[in-house]
C-alpha cells in the first residue's frame, strides 16, 4: 500500500485571539500548526499501514516554513514528505489548490503508485472541506468524505470498507482502491509518537518541489489566476440592536431574569414533557 | 465561457429515505428571493429512487421547476452517481446560481461538481444576496479572523455555487396553490460501474434529539474557567430540563464532546431559549445560534459581542449568577417528572 | 537497539542550550530534549538577560536575538504604604553597543537560542519528558523518556532540567528543598502600547528600564518585586521565599494583586491588558545548597545546580556559563574517552573557579540573615521613607535639626545598639 496524506499548515485558531475592538487578528501569539484534522489523517494512515505494510507519504502546499508540518507528520509515523512551494501557487482557492495538489500527486505516483489519498475533513483556517473531493475528481478516483472508521482494507480485492458520517447518520461504504478519504476527528486518537520517530523527524529533509518540478501543469489553473472565487468585500455584519441589559446587583438581576423566564414557563416545561 | 448563456437559480434538493432535508426547503426560500431579484426562475434538482412524488413538495416550497432523475442506482447518496446526474443537468440547462445545503452529502457533492464544472464554490455560507446589475451571487460567510464576514464572488465562471448552513435561511410557508413544471431526465447508470457501494445506513437518532431539536439550551464558553466550573451548567440544565452545548474553545479544551459544539463548524441551533454563559460571542459561534427565540447572555465583560445578539444580558460573574439561578429555579416547580436530555 | 549519542542534554533552557551549542560546535553528536511544546514555551523569568556570558557564546548576539529593550536605567525602590524612596542610574551609554543588559521574553528568546544549537548540529526534540536517568553499575548511561520506545544512550547526560531538578534528585545529588531555599515568584505580562511605555518611563523606542522594588511590595517579607519594560508589554512580578510565604500565610497571587494595586504602582499599569500569568520557583539557597554537580556519566548545570544569585537576580547568565563549562568538560572527557566522575570533575573545578561560585560564596549568608532578621524589610524601608519625608518637607525646621530628629527617631524605634548591629550584619552578608 502507498498512502498519500495531504497536510496543511494553519495558524492555531485556538491560540489566535481576536481583538474585539478592532476586529483584527492578534497574530503575535499564533503559532503555525499542522491542521488538526490532517494529524488524524496521518494517524489513520499509520494504523492502516501497520496492518497492510507499505509506505506513507505526506504532501503539503505552502510556504517553505510548511516543512514543519511535514516533520510533524513524520513524528506521527509518515515515511516521506513532499512540499510544493512556489510563488505561482500563492493565492489559491480550493479549486486551484486541488489542481496543484493533484499535479504533485501525479508526480509522486510516478515513483510509487498511489493506492489511497487521505485528507482532513477540513482545514481549520477556512474550513471549506472542498479540497479533498476536488483532488479525487481530478484524479478520477472515488471520494469518501466525513470518514469515521476505516473498517477493513482488502488488498487482494483492492477495496476498503469505510464508515462515514452522512447527513442523517452513518453509513457503511465499500470503495474501490484507489480512493480518497477525508476524515473526521473521531476516527482515531493521535498516539503519543515513539521516540525514534521524533528523532527521525528532526533529521528529515522533505522533498521540495516548485512548479518546474511538476509535469503538464497549466499555469493558468494555479494560484490566484486559477481561482474563480475572490473576496469581494469584508464587513462586520449589521449589529442587531442588542437586547435589554438587566440592571442592579447580581441578586436583583437573577430575580428579574426569573421574572422573565417564568412568563415563558411553558418553554421550560416543553422540554421536560418530551 | 459565455456568461449570458447561464440563467436561473437552482437548489439541490437533498432527500434521505425519500424525506426532503429541512435545509433544502430553506434554500428554496432563499433561492426564491434571489430568483425574483434576478427575474429568473427557481428550480429544484431532485435525485433518487422513487422520489417523483416529492417533486410537488419542491414546488409548494417555492420552485418554478423541478428537474427529476429517478433511477435505482440513485437510491442512496453516492458522489459518483449523483455528480454524474448534476453534470448532465448543469451542462444541458446551464443555471447561473446553484445552491446546496452545507450537510455532509451536500458539501461532498458540491465540491466534486465544482471541480468538474471548473467553477467557484463558496463553503458554509450564512448570508446570500445578488448584485442584480452584474448578476453576481454575493455569498457571505464568517471570515477567518475576527468578527468579520467576507463576501465571496465568482465573477468569470458559471454556475456560481455555494453551500449554505442549515437553519440560517427561512423556508417559505408551503403554498399548495403554486404551479410548477416537472422536468424528468433520464440517465444511463449501471450499478456495476459504481466504484462505491453503500452497504448499510444507520440513522443517528440520539444526536438529533440532543441539540438540534432542543427547546432550551445552556451553552457554556471558555470563560467557565475549567471543567469543574463547567459542571455548574449541567446542574442548571438539569434543573430546567435543557440540553448542554458549548463553544469550539470548550470542545477543544475537552470539556464537551465534539458533537455538542455550536457554531459554524458545529451544530446550528434554534431553540426557544438559549443561555450563553461566559461565551464571548465570536461570529463563528453566533452564526450557529442567533436565530434562537430568546437569547440570554451572561458575561462579565460588558463589551462582549454576545450582548449584541442577546435578548437579555446580564453583566456579571457566571460563577456567582449561575448558582443563584439554580437556587431560584429549584424553588419553582417547572420540571416535575420531566425527562432530562443531554447527550 | 536504541541510538547512542555523545551527549544528551535534558532541558532546553539557557543552561542546556548553551551546553548543547558548545558540544555540537565541537562536533559531538548531541541530543537536546525539552518537555515543552518548544523551548521557552513554559519558561519564566523576570526578564533581564546579561550581555557578557551570551556574548562569549554568540558574539554580537544583539544583532539577531529576539531582545525586547536594552536597559539604560536601573531603579531601586524602597516602597512604603504611600511613599517610596528611590535611587538608580540611567546612562545612555548602555543604549549603544556593546550594551549592558536587555529585557527578554523567554518564549521567544529560548526558541531562538535553541535554534542556534540546532544550526550548530544538535538535534532538538520537544514535547518529550525525560523521566529518569538509566543507571548501570552506578554510572549514568542514558535516559528514559515518557514516549514509547523512549530510551536513548549517551556517554554523558547533562541535567539542565531547571530548579526542581527531579533527575538530580533521582540520582541522590539533591535533597528536597527546604522552604527557605526556594522563592516562589509569580509574574504577569501586561500588554501596553509602546508609546504609553515610552511616555511613562521617559524612554525612547529602543531603551528600557528596570525597577527592583523592596519593602511593601512583599508586605515586608523577605523577597523582592520587579517591574521591567518590554517592547510592548511590562513584566511585573513578586516573590518571597516559600518559608516566609508559609510563615506570613501569603498567597502568591494575592501578593501580586496587592502590588498591582499599590497606589504608587497602579498608575504605571493603568490601561494595560493582562496577557499571561506565570509562576515559577527560584533556587535561592545559594552557595550552601549547590548539589553534587558531576558524577559518573552525568553533569548538573544551571538552576538544576541551584546556580542563582538571588541578591542580584542573576540566573540565566550563570546557567549559560555553567552550560559552557560543562561542555568544555565533556569535550575533554571525550578526548580521553573517559566519562567517569573523576574525569568529569574538571567541570566542578572550573565552576568553583569561576565568577559563579565566587559570587555565590560571597553572598552565602545574605538570604539567611535577611530571613532571620525581618527588620531589614519590615522596618528599615518604612523608616527610610519617613526620614526622607521629614527631610524634604519644607516646614521651617533647620536641616541640621532635621537630621538629628531623623536619627533620633530611627534609633528610638530600634535602639542604637541594634541599629549598629543590623548595619554590621547586613554589611557582612553582602561584603
Ligand atoms: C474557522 C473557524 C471556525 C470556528 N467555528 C466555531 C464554532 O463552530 N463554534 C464556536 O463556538 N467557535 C468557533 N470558532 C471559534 C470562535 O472564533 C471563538 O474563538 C470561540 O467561539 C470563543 O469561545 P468562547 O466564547 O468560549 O471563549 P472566549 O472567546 O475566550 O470567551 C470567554 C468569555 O467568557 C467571559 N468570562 C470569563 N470569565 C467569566 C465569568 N466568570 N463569568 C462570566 N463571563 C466570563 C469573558 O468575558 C469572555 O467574553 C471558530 C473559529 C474559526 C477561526
Ligand atoms: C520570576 C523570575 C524572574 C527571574 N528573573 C531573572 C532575571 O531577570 N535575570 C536572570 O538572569 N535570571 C532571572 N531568573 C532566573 C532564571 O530564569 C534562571 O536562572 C534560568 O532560567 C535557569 O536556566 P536553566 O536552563 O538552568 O533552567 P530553566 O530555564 O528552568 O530551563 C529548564 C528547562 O528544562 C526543561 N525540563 C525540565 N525538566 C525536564 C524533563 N524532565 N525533561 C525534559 N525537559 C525538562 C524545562 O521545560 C525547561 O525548558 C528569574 C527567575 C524567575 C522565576
Ligand atoms: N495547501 C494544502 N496543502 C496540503 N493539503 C491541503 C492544503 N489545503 C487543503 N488541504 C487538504 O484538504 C483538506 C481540506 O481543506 P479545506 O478544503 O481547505 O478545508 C485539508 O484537511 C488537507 O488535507
Amino acid at each position: 500500500m502507498h498512502i498519500v496524506v495531504c497536510v496543511k499548515q494553519v495558524p492555531d485558531t485556538k491560540i489566535i485571539k481576536i481583538n474585539p475592538k478592532t476586529n483584527t487578528l492578534d497574530r503575535r501569539s499564533a503559532p503555525a500548526i499542522l491542521n488538526p484534522y490532517d494529524a488524524h489523517a496521518v494517524q489513520e494512515a499509520v494504523k492502516i499501514i501497520e496492518k497492510t505494510g507499505g509506505t506513507i507519504s505526506v504532501l503539503s502546499m505552502g510556504p517553505p516554513q510548511a516543512t514543519a508540518v511535514i516533520k510533524k507528520s513524520i513524528e506521527i509515523g509518515a515515511d516521506r514528505g513532499y512540499l510544493i512551494s512556489d510563488r505561482a501557487f500563492a493565492g489559491a482557492d480550493t479549486l486551484a489548490t486541488s489542481y496543484a495538489l493533484s499535479k504533485a500527486l501525479e508526480r509522486i505516483g510516478k515513483d510509487l503508485p498511489v493506492d489511497m489519498v487521505i485528507c482532513g475533513k477540513h482545514a481549520i483556517d477556512g474550513d471549506t472541506g472542498q479540497v479533498g473531493p476536488g483532488i479525487a475528481r481530478r484524479m478520477d478516483i472515488p471520494p469518501v468524505t466525513n470518514v469515521i472508521e476505516v473498517t477493513e482494507v482488502n488488498e487482494q480485492e483492492k477495496t476498503v470498507l469505510i464508515k462515514r458520517k452522512s447527513t442523517n447518520g452513518n453509513e457503511l461504504i465499500q470503495a474501490d482502491l484507489p480512493c480518497l478519504l477525508t476524515v473526521e476527528k473521531e476516527i482515531n486518537n493521535i498516539e503519543y509518537s515513539p521516540l525514534p520517530n521524533m528523532i527521525k523527524a528532526v533529521r528529515y529533509e522533505p522533498v521540495i518541489w516548485t512548479v518546474a518540478d511538476l509535469e503538464n501543469v497549466e499555469c493558468t489553473q494555479l494560484g490566484l489566476k486559477g481561482s474563480p472565487t475572490i473576496v469581494g468585500k469584508m464587513f462586520t455584519p449589521p449589529k442587531p440592536e442588542g437586547g435589554k441589559r438587566l440592571e442592579g446587583s447580581s441578586d436583583e438581576q437573577v430575580k428579574q431574569l426569573m421574572g422573565i423566564l417564568m412568563e415563558k414557563k411553558e418553554l421550560l416545561t416543553l422540554q421536560s414533557s418530551k | 465561457m459565455k456568461l449570458e448563456e447561464y440563467q436561473g437559480v437552482w437548489v439541490f434538493i437533498e432527500q434521505n429515505d425519500r424525506v426532503i432535508e429541512g435545509v433544502s426547503l430553506e434554500l428554496l426560500g432563499a433561492g426564491r428571493k434571489l430568483a425574483d431579484k434576478l427575474n429568473v426562475s427557481l428550480a429544484g434538482v431532485l435525485l433518487g429512487e422513487g422520489i417523483k412524488p416529492l417533486a410537488s413538495e419542491v414546488i409548494t416550497g417555492g420552485a418554478d421547476e423541478v428537474y427529476v432523475i429517478d433511477h435505482p442506482v440513485l437510491k442512496d447518496y453516492r458522489t459518483e452517481s449523483y455528480m454524474k446526474c448534476i453534470m448532465l443537468l448543469a451542462e444541458k440547462y446551464k443555471p447561473e446560481i446553484f445552491l446546496y445545503g452545507a450537510t455532509p452529502n451536500g458539501k461532498d457533492l458540491a465540491s466534486a461538481v465544482a471541480t468538474d464544472l471548473n467553477t467557484g464554490l463558496t463553503a458554509d455560507t450564512t448570508m446570500l444576496d445578488v448584485d442584480v446589475d452584474n448578476r453576481l451571487l454575493e455569498a457571505s460567510r464568517p471570515a477567518f479572523g475576527g468578527n468579520i464576514m467576507a463576501t465571496i464572488l465568482c465573477k468569470k465562471h458559471r454556475p456560481q455555487m455555494a453551500t449554505v448552513r442549515p437553519k440560517v435561511m427561512k423556508a417559505l410557508e408551503p403554498d399548495t396553490a403554486r404551479a410548477g413544471k416537472i422536468i424528468e431526465e433520464t440517465i444511463s447508470l449501471a450499478e456495476e460501474d459504481m466504484r462505491t457501494k453503500v452497504f448499510q445506513i444507520v440513522k443517528d437518532v440520539t444526536k438529533k434529539a440532543s441539540l438540534a431539536e432542543a427547546h432550551v439550551i445552556v451553552c457554556g464558553g471558555k470563560g467557565m474557567g475549567d471543567l469543574q466550573n463547567f459542571g455548574l451548567l449541567y446542574e442548571l440544565a438539569e434543573t430546567i430540563g435543557a440540553s448542554v452545548g458549548g463553544t469550539r474553545d470548550v470542545v477543544e479544551a475537552g470539556w464537551l464532546p465534539h458533537h455538542l459544539q455550536i457554531g459554524q463548524t458545529g451544530e446550528t441551533v434554534t431553540p426557544k431559549i438559549y443561555f450563553a454563559v461566559a461565551v464571548s460571542g465570536a461570529i463563528q459561534h453566533v452564526v450557529g445560534m442567533k436565530n434562537s427565540e430568546i437569547i440570554i447572555a451572561i458575561n462579565k465583560d460588558p463589551n462582549a459581542p454576545i450582548f449584541d445578539v442577546a435578548t437579555y444580558g446580564i453583566v456579571g460573574d457566571a460563577m456567582e449568577i449561575i448558582p443563584k439561578l439554580i437556587e431560584e429555579f429549584k424553588q419553582v416547580p417547572i420540571n416535575q417528572g420531566g425527562e432530562i436530555s443531554y447527550a | 537497539m536504541p541510538e547512542k549519542f555523545d551527549v544528551i542534554v535534558v532541558g532546553a533552557g539557557p543552561a542546556g542550550t548553551a551546553c548543547a551549542l558548545q558540544t555540537a560546535r565541537a562536533g559531538l553528536k548531541v541530543l537536546l530534549i525539552e518537555r515543552g511544546e518548544y523551548p521557552g514555551s513554559k519558561n519564566v523569568m523576570g526578564g533581564v538577560l546579561y550581555r557578557k556570558q551570551l556574548e562569549e557564546l554568540i558574539p554580537e548576539f544583539w544583532k539577531e536575538a529576539p531582545l525586547e529593550r536594552p536597559i539604560i536605567e536601573q531603579r531601586f525602590w524602597m516602597l512604603d504604604k504611600e511613599s517610596v524612596v528611590s535611587f538608580g542610574y540611567k546612562g545612555l551609554e548602555w543604549g549603544a553597543e556593546p550594551y549592558n543588559n536587555f529585557t527578554i521574553l523567554r518564549a521567544q528568546f529560548d526558541q531562538w537560542f535553541a535554534q542556534k544549537a540546532v544550526e550548530a548540529g544538535a538535534l532538538l526534540i520537544n514535547e518529550t519528558v525525560v523521566t529518569e536517568c538509566i543507571v548501570e553499575n552506578s554510572k549514568v548511561i542514558g535516559v528514559r523518556t515518557d514516549r514509547p520506545d523512549g530510551e536513548l544512550y549517551a556517554d554523558v547526560v547533562v541535567l539542565a532540567d531547571g530548579v526542581n531538578s527531579l533527575l538530580s534528585k533521582q540520582l541522590g545529588f539533591h535533597k528536597e528543598f527546604r522552604p527557605d531555599e526556594v522563592a516562589l515568584t509569580v509574574m504577569e505580562v501586561i500588554n501596553m502600547p509602546k508609546e504609553k511605555i515610552n511616555d511613562r518611563f521617559n524612554l525612547e523606542e529602543n531603551q528600557g528600564t528596570t525597577i527592583e522594588i523592596f519593602g511593601d511590595s512583599t508586605k515586608g517579607n523577605l523577597g523582592t518585586a520587579f517591574l521591567y519594560t518590554n517592547k510592548e508589554s511590562l513584566n511585573i512580578g513578586v516573590g518571597t521565599t516559600l518559608s516566609s510565604m508559609i510563615k506570613a500565610r501569603l498567597k502568591p497571587y494575592d501578593l501580586l494583586d496587592y502590588l498591582k494595586n499599590h497606589p504608587l504602582v497602579k498608575p504605571i499599569l493603568q490601561g494595560g491588558e493582562s496577557a499571561e500569568y506565570l509562576a515559577h520557583l527560584i533556587p535561592e539557597g545559594g552557595f550552601r545548597s549547590v548539589p553534587k554537580v558531576a558524577g559518573n556519566g552525568v553533569l548538573v548545570v544551571g538552576d538544576a545546580a541551584q546556580l542563582v544569585n538571588a541578591i542580584h537576580r542573576e540566573g540565566s547568565n550563570m546557567a549559560m556559563y555553567s552550560g559552557k563549562l560543562a561542555a568544555e568538560a565533556v569535550i575533554k572527557a571525550k578526548e580521553r574517552n573517559n566519562y567517569s566522575e573523576s574525569s568529569l570533575n574538571s567541570y566542578r573545578e572550573a565552576l568553583y573557579g569561576s565568577f559563579i561560585m565566587k559570587d555565590l560564596e560571597k553572598y552565602k549568608d545574605a538570604a539567611h540573615i535577611f530571613e532571620k532578621h525581618p527588620q531589614y524589610f519590615k522596618e528599615y524601608v518604612p523608616m527610610m521613607n519617613k526620614a526622607m519625608s521629614k527631610f524634604f518637607t519644607v516646614d521651617g525646621t533647620p536641616k541640621r535639626d532635621k537630621q538629628k530628629q531623623i536619627m533620633k527617631s530611627i534609633t528610638a524605634e530600634r535602639g542604637t545598639i541594634r541599629v549598629i548591629q543590623d548595619m554590621y550584619r547586613a554589611w557582612k552578608a553582602v561584603k
